[in-house]
């Protein structure tokens, strides 16, 4: 697929944020992770498996009207740690940057531990402290259980 | 040297941390053996104990009691506004604002993490489920720095290695001592390797056999454990490994003079009744060191605040 086969395929959006260089197949994952499920009123486009120099293929993912916060989109780099994330005004790009993992994730991940307090009815959200960014290593802050494979098992 | 709110796992301690409690147990064990004194008089602890546990129990409370202060129990589960669906976050801000501190024992992992994060003061895990018992490791420690040294120590830490997370805290807090430690196991119950791996990062190589008797004439402690039953699908297995682990006074025939024998009780038959007699055995005193350590640490998280 050349440039403008893709231009057809997704028109530019004028206002909100695109979330680029998604690993092929992690897109719904991303939906997931940002909470926009079957609820959200913005309007959502979904790209799998686009050709991309840089990887071979890609997801995008495109919220029309809506600025995610960094803190908000940081998240997702624990199944696309590579994403850019471009911020639209206008159809100008305004900012532009590449996700960058926090160093505690909450209320993402569900613990792996079947005997982890988190895993109950008490009032709290899971708690992962990354120990490593690459590879990813995380470790619960409750039971101190280590997540390192297959991250996308545990997304809550 | 000690700015801590609590005391959830030992891998918070620093090793100047650990020398401090240490340090001020010494100081209290005289009160711990008799006497006791009045420094947390008017002081209450809450014991929060939601599964079975004698030893630790009483050691709380005779440690709270030696300091002049006073206990109240939470009984059994089943009377407990937890049968009635209560979260224990909320029971932790109920019974936090009656006491001058909580120990709480649950059988969940990373509940006395949880407690802490709700508790208005402070909180002593004595185990949480499979989790950590941080108050066992250093009275393990305190009893090897009194019975033995904890430098330049030779230790053998010998039985289930593998599900006893009270080994695991004790190898890694032996770790920031440099100890020479030797993992005597069997095949089934080896030490995992993310443990081994953390103990490495750490500067600590550790050796490992299955045979105790290549370690028994070069360790100046005996760490021994129990091994269960129930970790064996085979009953003939368990047998044949139960008594090769078993250690009788024959067994310390070779044994160093000055070698001590520890373990954190309750022991089923991994040590012969003969083996108390004799000056390797130690885990009675072991138990004992529970009061001062405990004292220790009651002190520091209730008294010294007060300040």
């Amino acid at each position: 697929m050349n440039d403008g086969e893709m231009k057809l395929r997704v028109t530019p959006i004028g206002n909100g944020t695109v979330i680029d260089h998604i690993p092929a197949g992690q897109a719904l994952n991303v939906l997931k992770i940002l909470g926009i499920d079957r609820t959200t009123q913005a309007t959502i486009s979904l790209l799998m498996n686009v050709s991309s120099r840089r990887s071979g293929r890609k997801d995008i993912v495109k919220v029309e009207d809506r600025e995610l916060k960094e803190e908000e989109v940081n998240k997702i780099s624990l199944i696309a740690p590579g994403a850019t994330i471009n911020i639209i005004r206008d159809r100008r790009v305004v900012d532009k940057y590449t996700v960058d993992m926090p160093d505690l994730i909450v209320g993402v991940l569900r613990c792996p531990n079947p005997s982890c307090i988190s895993n109950t009815n008490e009032p709290i959200n899971s708690r992962f402290i990354v120990k490593s960014k690459n590879p990813v290593i995380l470790r619960c802050v409750y039971c101190e259980q280590a997540i390192a494979e297959n991250i996308a098992d545990y997304l809550i | 040297m000690f700015a801590k709110r609590h005391v959830i796992s030992m891998r918070e301690f620093s090793r100047e941390e650990i020398d401090s409690v240490l340090d001020l147990a010494e100081s209290l064990e005289p009160y711990a053996r008799g006497g006791g004194c009045d420094a947390l008089s008017g002081k209450i602890l809450a014991l929060l104990f939601f599964e079975p546990s004698t030893r630790t129990r009483l050691s709380f409370e005779t440690a709270m009691m030696r300091l002049g202060g006073k206990t109240l129990s939470l009984g059994p589960t089943e009377g407990s506004a937890m049968a009635k669906g209560e979260s224990l976050a909320d029971t932790i801000r109920v019974i936090g604002a009656y006491a001058d501190a909580l120990v709480i024992r649950h059988p969940k992992e990373g509940s006395a993490r949880l407690a802490s994060q709700f508790s208005p003061v402070p909180v002593l895990n004595a185990g949480d489920g499979a989790g950590h018992h941080p108050t066992q490791t250093l009275l393990d420690l305190y009893t090897i720095r009194k019975e033995s040294r904890l430098e330049d120590l030779r230790i053998a830490l010998v039985g289930d290695l593998k599900y006893g997370r009270t080994v695991h805290s004790l190898a890694y807090a032996l770790a920031l001592y440099g100890a020479d430690i030797t993992l005597v196991s069997p095949q089934t119950l080896e030490m995992p390797d993310r443990i081994k791996a953390d103990l490495a990062g750490k500067g600590t190589m550790v050796r490992e056999t299955h045979a105790l008797e290549d370690v028994l004439g070069e360790v100046d402690v005996l760490y021994i454990t129990r091994i269960q039953k129930e970790r064996f699908p085979d009953p003939y297995e368990y047998q044949k490994v139960a008594k090769s682990y078993r250690i009788g006074a024959e067994s310390l025939a070779g044994a160093r003079d000055r070698l001590i024998i520890m373990h954190p009780l309750p022991r089923v038959d991994e040590i012969a009744p003969e083996v108390d007699e004799t000056r390797h055995a130690v885990y009675f005193r072991q138990s004992f060191y529970g009061v001062p350590v405990r004292m220790a640490l009651l002190k520091m998280l209730i008294g010294d605040r007060l300040e």
